[in-house]
């Protein structure tokens, strides 16, 4: 319960993971300078109270202690983002390459998604499009187009840790990679009006054979 | 020495003041003091009513879809039979940050104790513009008349959030609001100039009207935090007023400043609002600062630990404060290159940060210290904003903010920083309150109101960091409609109910506010035998605060328990010659 750690949903994406490790050394980090912080405190108030014949020190600083923590606490924030750099670069500029393309567009309050169809082409004729039911493979990375007919909207896996914002006119891409099967809610994540609480849309994660099942049942003619 | 002479024999012929009829003192009163009071009240009606918004939003969140009790007078399609809808819900959370921010925090925190404090902390005997600086507070009660305006227009209050994203906010037929969006955002511009012409005040006071012998490097560090906060008001407002004027224009003249469908670019709105709402989040938090600062050493009755890099830290957070906004904005759609930039810029602005708790810490060791009311406040702020700057760490690193952005996360983190204000706020009230009305403030009264805030607040802030962990998004009307939140009912409600006692909790404080004002122990001049100039003026000072003569100010404002003085404390006033320390 009270171990923030426990509530991290279900990890089910190739990156998740990374992200979830840096959640927890963050975590670990700010709690053990959250517990230093707060016990040098109470520490304090409790040691120096006033008690009657006892003066204050008199005392304005320490320049060689001021530099000290200065100097630790600044390494420690560099330390964090060269971390968190290499991570960045990898979830948002290193797209891994695939055939697996789709279109998501918000608009109030729907996901509408656009599959290319077996040519891999958007705009053609063997186009699939549905609302709110995305279907892809297991272990296979995927290319979101994200965009949006009205207003911001974000697109959110949970379970795969992405959310990205979809912005009426540009598209952006995101991608994830799914490692588990299953079916997961994908929330909207930023305001997008009175129908924002509720827009939701659903993640399916097939096996491989599954997932030729339902290219099948979807594009029979091929 | 002649032209200070001259300077206190000018002021000195000013002093003289007429007496002024009720009009003159209690209404259009050009007295930095009593406007400081108008604020002080004007802030604490809107906490209320920032505060009650968010009760009914806790109530919908802990119980979806039951009627909220005795609320069931409001008419369809606000609410039905009490029960909120979605829309209702979403103004609930964009007037609760609105009001809280604009018209609770910033009229107390900067409105009141700025201009209370600032002629008198720097021994002047008013505002270098008197007449500007009722203008000020007319102005911003007109803004809040304009913004609670906004609740009686067909169509409801401003819906899109505090932060107003465009399209969202643009347009009246992605949210059914209109009038309520527009005087929404006339207020904003409205408030805005008032509180132009208070950082013009000042900036102008502190930098040309401080009393002889009170250098820059003698100032109290809240005098330090209130200047630094003017100045970056003075270069934001303008942002966010241009900002506000597009957007009004696009809803109400058809332009597409923030419409893509003409041309526009929503993440404009963005840049230009989180370009001002950023340096926004240290104009509400440094005042704070500057409060805990005094009160930590006047109850610790020792020195401020590193007075100077306290200034410095404030100084550079001024100047940081303008380059960390895309923080904000790292999965907007901007470049991912341009979020490592302003990762790396957060992680910087972390660090004066830091400076400032531990020399907090450092004013402690050794000290004789009291819990008093305004004490325990204080270092309650200590608490509460080391668990909030340590929580931004998470949405500073860009991936981590990739699962948190949007989360209860971000709520729980901004509310430690924000809310924990209040704590700072308390802080200064119960400190000041006897300098104001020249009464003290129930102690008794005060650490039980105390207490019980610290309690509830952490019961109700500390969870939501785990709600947010488990990926539930803010700004939802009904979580109970997501699956994977289901599980989170039981915390939403434990949540809740801890927020209604933190409301409850918050009477005691009204009570002994108003009960003191009337009834209070008579305060002496000096009741917490503190240092500052303000402490040498009658309380409650006088119109023009000193008698014949300007204070001369000898040294710095915290020099507690000096050795070979029998008192243990030192006001800026009594001449001593100082005994050399490390550090000094």
């Amino acid at each position: 319960m009270w171990d923030m750690l426990s509530w991290l949903p279900e990890n089910v994406s190739t990156y998740g993971g990374e992200i979830d490790s840096l959640f927890y050394i963050i975590y670990y980090i700010t709690g053990v300078a959250f517990l230093l912080v707060a016990g040098a405190m109470i520490a304090f108030v409790i040691m120096y109270r006033h008690r009657e014949g006892r003066r204050a020190k008199y005392l304005h600083g320490n320049t060689i202690l001021e530099i000290t923590w200065t100097v630790v606490t600044a390494l420690i924030f560099i330390v964090l983002a060269f971390m968190s750099q290499p991570l960045w670069g990898r979830i948002k500029q290193e797209v891994p390459p695939t055939d697996l393309q789709v279109r998501v567009t918000g608009k109030q309050f729907n996901w509408e998604i656009v599959y290319p169809g077996p040519d891999g082409k958007f705009d053609t004729a063997d186009d699939l499009q549905v609302d709110n039911e995305l279907h892809v493979p297991v272990n296979r990375p995927v290319h979101v187009f994200l965009a949006s007919k009205d207003v911001i909207h974000s697109f959110f896996l949970p379970q795969l840790r992405l959310k990205q914002d979809a912005v009426p006119g540009r598209v952006i891409q995101a991608w994830f990679q799914a490692t588990k099967t299953g079916r997961y809610e994908i929330p909207c994540a930023e305001l997008c009006g009175f129908g924002h609480s509720g827009m939701l849309g659903y993640l399916t994660v097939y096996s491989p054979e599954e997932y030729s099942k339902w290219v099948k049942e979807k594009w029979p003619s091929r | 020495m002649t032209e200070s002479a001259g300077v206190q024999a000018a002021h000195g012929a000013h002093a003289h003041h007429e007496e002024l009829g009720f009009v003159r003192t209690y209404v259009f009163s050009t007295d930095h003091k009593m406007i400081g009071r108008q604020f002080l009240f004007l802030g604490l009606f809107m906490l209320v009513i920032g505060g009650l918004l968010a009760m009914m939003m806790r109530w919908q969140l802990g119980w979806p879809e039951t009627p909220v009790p005795g609320m069931r007078w409001v008419p369809e399609p606000y609410m039905f039979e009490g029960i909120i809808p979605p829309q209702t819900y979403n103004s609930l959370f964009t007037m609760h940050a609105t009001i809280m921010i604009f018209f609770a925090v910033m009229p107390i925190m900067i409105g009141c104790f700025g201009n209370f404090l600032i002629p008198l902390m720097i021994g002047a005997r008013d505002m270098a513009f008197p007449v500007l600086n009722m203008l000020s507070f007319w102005t911003g009660m007109v803004g809040g008349v304009v913004m609670l305006a906004g609740f009686f227009v067909p169509g409801g209050h401003a819906a899109s959030g505090w932060t107003a994203y465009a399209p969202l906010s643009a347009s009246a037929i992605y949210t059914g609001v209109d009038w309520g969006q527009n005087l929404w955002n006339i207020s904003l511009i409205i408030v805005g100039a008032s509180s132009l012409m208070g950082s013009i005040n000042y900036i102008t006071t502190i930098i040309n009207m401080r009393a002889p012998g009170m250098t820059w490097f003698r100032l109290p560090l809240v005098i330090w935090s209130l200047f630094i906060t003017a100045i970056l008001l003075l270069l934001a407002l303008p942002v966010l007023t241009a900002a506000l004027a597009m957007l009004l224009a696009d809803r109400m003249l058809g332009t597409h400043f923030f419409l893509p469908a003409g041309g526009g670019e929503p993440l404009l709105w963005q840049h230009l609002f989180w370009y001002f709402g950023h340096p926004e989040v240290y104009v509400l938090v440094l005042p704070a600062m500057g409060v805990t600062s005094d009160v930590l050493s006047t109850f610790s009755r020792k020195p401020i630990f590193g007075y100077r890099a306290m200034a410095m830290s404030m100084i550079s957070i001024g100047f940081l404060s303008w380059i960390v906004w895309g923080h904000h904005m790292f999965l907007s759609g901007m470049n991912p290159a341009l979020g490592t930039a302003f990762m790396m810029s957060t992680m910087v602005i972390a660090v004066p940060s830091a400076i400032k708790t531990f020399n907090w810490l450092g004013t402690l060791w050794g000290g004789s210290i009291r819990l008093t009311t305004p004490m325990l406040n204080a270092l309650a702020f200590v608490a509460i904003f080391v668990i909030g700057g340590l929580s931004g760490v998470f949405m500073a690193s860009t991936p981590v903010d990739i699962f948190i952005h949007d989360t209860y996360f971000i709520v729980a983190h901004f509310h430690y920083v924000v809310a924990g204000i209040v704590f700072g706020l308390f802080a200064a009230v119960y400190y000041w309150f006897p300098k104001m009305f020249g009464r003290m403030m129930n102690e008794t009264l005060g650490k039980i109101h105390f207490v019980l805030t610290f309690i509830f607040f952490n019961a109700t802030f500390f969870p939501m960091h785990f709600l947010g962990a488990g990926g539930h998004m803010r700004r939802i009307w009904n979580p109970m409609q997501y699956e994977f939140l289901q599980h989170f009912q039981p915390m939403n409600q434990f949540i809740s109910v801890s927020a209604f006692i933190l409301g409850v909790s918050q009477i005691l404080f009204l009570v002994n506010f108003f009960w003191s004002l009337f009834a209070g122990k008579k305060a002496e001049v000096n009741p917490w035998h503190a240092n500052t100039l303000e402490w040498a003026a009658p309380s409650p000072p006088p119109h023009g605060n000193w008698g014949e003569h300007l204070p001369v100010v000898h040294h710095g404002p915290y020099e507690y328990s000096v050795p070979g003085v029998e008192e243990d404390y030192l006001p800026q006033t009594t001449p001593h010659a100082l005994p050399v320390t490390a550090g000094h």
